[in-house]
């Protein structure tokens, strides 16, 4: 015990007399992360930076055996699940841990939303979080068409469709993101490229940007935390007692993942038929519903405009908006018992569950 | 002597004027020549659309009554529907909504789409849900038995 920790205090001091890491040592000394009542939201983008890990490398494990083309991509998720040693384990946990990702990601977004973390001056982790959000959300959709099944098949001819209906710059984007007219294999080959190399080249980038914001800024306190006179605030150290906690937590998430992915492994589903009728009961993935059940309930035309192009209008601008939050000046209103910006929260909130489950009941 | 140094000054700016210039228009069109033929590449090429007029769709003596089937029509996909009172039909098969696949309800004898519940009588019209559009109509004969769909117009 006592010579590997020689060793390991021999190699910091060679690699520190070389590159002078005493950045990195005021960092792990000095950061302290707040205590206090609303504390448990702080490791929410831990979890989520944990599950895309979990996808990174799951993802590059499906990859030995993947392969892309309307002739092998089903065959070759099947072959993983049936007959690749624990090719069944490494899929179901990519497909699980991408959802609990998608999950996590809102969940650490809107905690920030409401405790006003985005504000002056951690304006611009806000906005890489946001484009984060957006290719995760890429990834979802890119990485669902891959399997090559039915519902796969009918979600991607939906959703690229969707884009066809924005003026102008539609008809050409969807056919750049089908490869075509159609959906075929050629929008296979497109999507496996974004989803193993375009993507993750541009997510490493904010995700960098968006870790380095945050070290360099510390933790955000809250109002009722800021305001809590000096002796009254309590703080822990980053490391080593953050740090474990976090780890803590990612034990947890990660049996839960397990769990998951052994009692409740997902469908591969009947191969995709270009010339088939869609069956019943088609639906997108879960964190798309909210969208795709507003689009179903909008009547075909709203005044002269398609109902269609109105929704998809609306959730661009509203996203955009979103994107935007921290340079909203919205002002306090003492007299009210929720103030404004927390009840847009609470509405945006309220319209995607309620959505989200009116599209899975109905 | 002075006159002469005001001179070589003005033209020494000139001169710097000029090499900025020409740098920074060599600068755009060698982005240019960059980005084109990158951005050309994306563009997917437009695959030869092959010219159907008409396809076969089989024995009409083998085709139920009060069924239906998914005919292709070059790329397009094409709904075949043999009604209770013996009549075909032939109409588009994707859905003018979102491009999804269109089903007959033998049921409800209907056109169903699954993926937003748009619903189309025998004829094509839109009759509700989402759809905004009718589904386009092709022309069925029976030729010695053999079921012949056309485009019409």
């Amino acid at each position: 015990m006592n010579m590997i920790k020689n060793i390991g205090n021999k190699l910091v001091s060679w690699i520190d007399e070389r590159y002078d890491l005493s950045p990195v040592r005021d960092l792990l000394d000095h950061k302290k992360v707040p205590e206090h009542r609303h504390s448990v939201w702080y490791y929410m983008g831990g979890v989520t930076l944990f599950l895309f890990l979990v996808q990174l490398f799951t993802g590059i494990l499906l990859l030995l055996y993947y392969r892309p083309g309307e002739e092998s991509a089903y065959e070759s998720v099947r072959f993983i699940v049936t007959e690749v040693k624990f090719g069944w384990l490494i899929r179901n946990v990519h497909s699980w841990s991408a959802n609990l990702l998608v999950l996590f990601a809102f969940i650490h977004m809107f905690s920030v939303f409401f405790s006003k973390a985005y504000e002056k001056p951690r304006e611009l982790t806000w906005i890489t979080g946001f484009i984060i959000l957006v290719l995760t959300l890429a990834f979802g959709f890119s990485g669902y068409l891959l399997p090559w099944n039915e519902l796969a098949f009918f979600a991607t001819k939906v959703g690229t469709d969707i884009v066809g209906v924005v003026p102008v710059i539609g008809e050409p984007l969807k056919i750049f993101l089908r490869g075509g007219e159609d959906v075929t294999g050629a929008t296979l080959s497109r999507f496996f490229g974004i989803h193993v190399a375009i993507l993750p080249a541009i997510f490493t980038v904010f995700l960098a940007l968006h870790l380095l914001f945050i070290q360099q800024q510390g933790m955000h306190e809250p109002e009722h935390f800021r305001n809590l006179p000096e002796e009254k605030k309590k703080y822990i150290p980053f490391f080593p007692d953050f740090a474990l906690k976090d780890l803590l937590l990612w034990v947890v998430v990660f049996n839960v993942l397990i769990f998951l992915a052994l009692y409740f492994p997902w469908e591969l589903g009947n191969k995709a038929e270009a010339f088939a009728s869609a069956p019943a009961g088609i639906r997108p993935e879960w964190y798309f519903m909210f969208m795709f059940q507003s689009l179903k309930l909008l009547p075909a035309h709203i005044l002269f405009i398609e109902g269609e192009l109105l929704g998809v209008m609306f959730f661009g601008v509203a996203g955009f908006l979103w994107m935007l939050v921290p340079y909203f000046k919205i002002k306090n209103r003492p007299n009210w018992k929720i103030q404004p910006l927390t009840l847009i929260g609470i509405i945006v909130v309220a319209f995607m569950v309620i959505m989200t489950i009116v599209g899975y009941l109905v | 002597m002075e006159l002469i140094t005001k001179h070589v000054k003005v033209m020494a700016i000139d001169r710097r004027k000029f090499l900025n210039t020409l740098l920074g228009l060599g600068g755009i069109g060698g982005i240019f020549s960059v980005f084109y033929p990158i951005v050309s590449y994306l563009i997917p090429p437009k695959s030869a659309e092959p010219n159907v007029n008409s396809v076969k769709a089989g024995l009409n003596a083998e085709f139920p009554v009060n069924s239906s089937k998914i005919v292709k029509f070059g790329r397009q996909p094409v709904i075949l529907i043999k009604t209770d009172d013996d009549q075909l039909k032939a109409l588009s098969a994707s859905c003018t909504h979102l491009d999804c696949i269109v089903q007959y309800k033998t049921d409800t004898k209907q056109i169903w789409c699954a993926c937003h519940n748009g619903v189309y009588d025998l004829s094509g019209r839109n009759v509700s849900g989402p759809p905004p559009r009718p589904l386009e109509e092709y022309d069925v004969k029976v030729v010695k038995d053999e079921i012949v769909i056309t485009k019409l117009g």
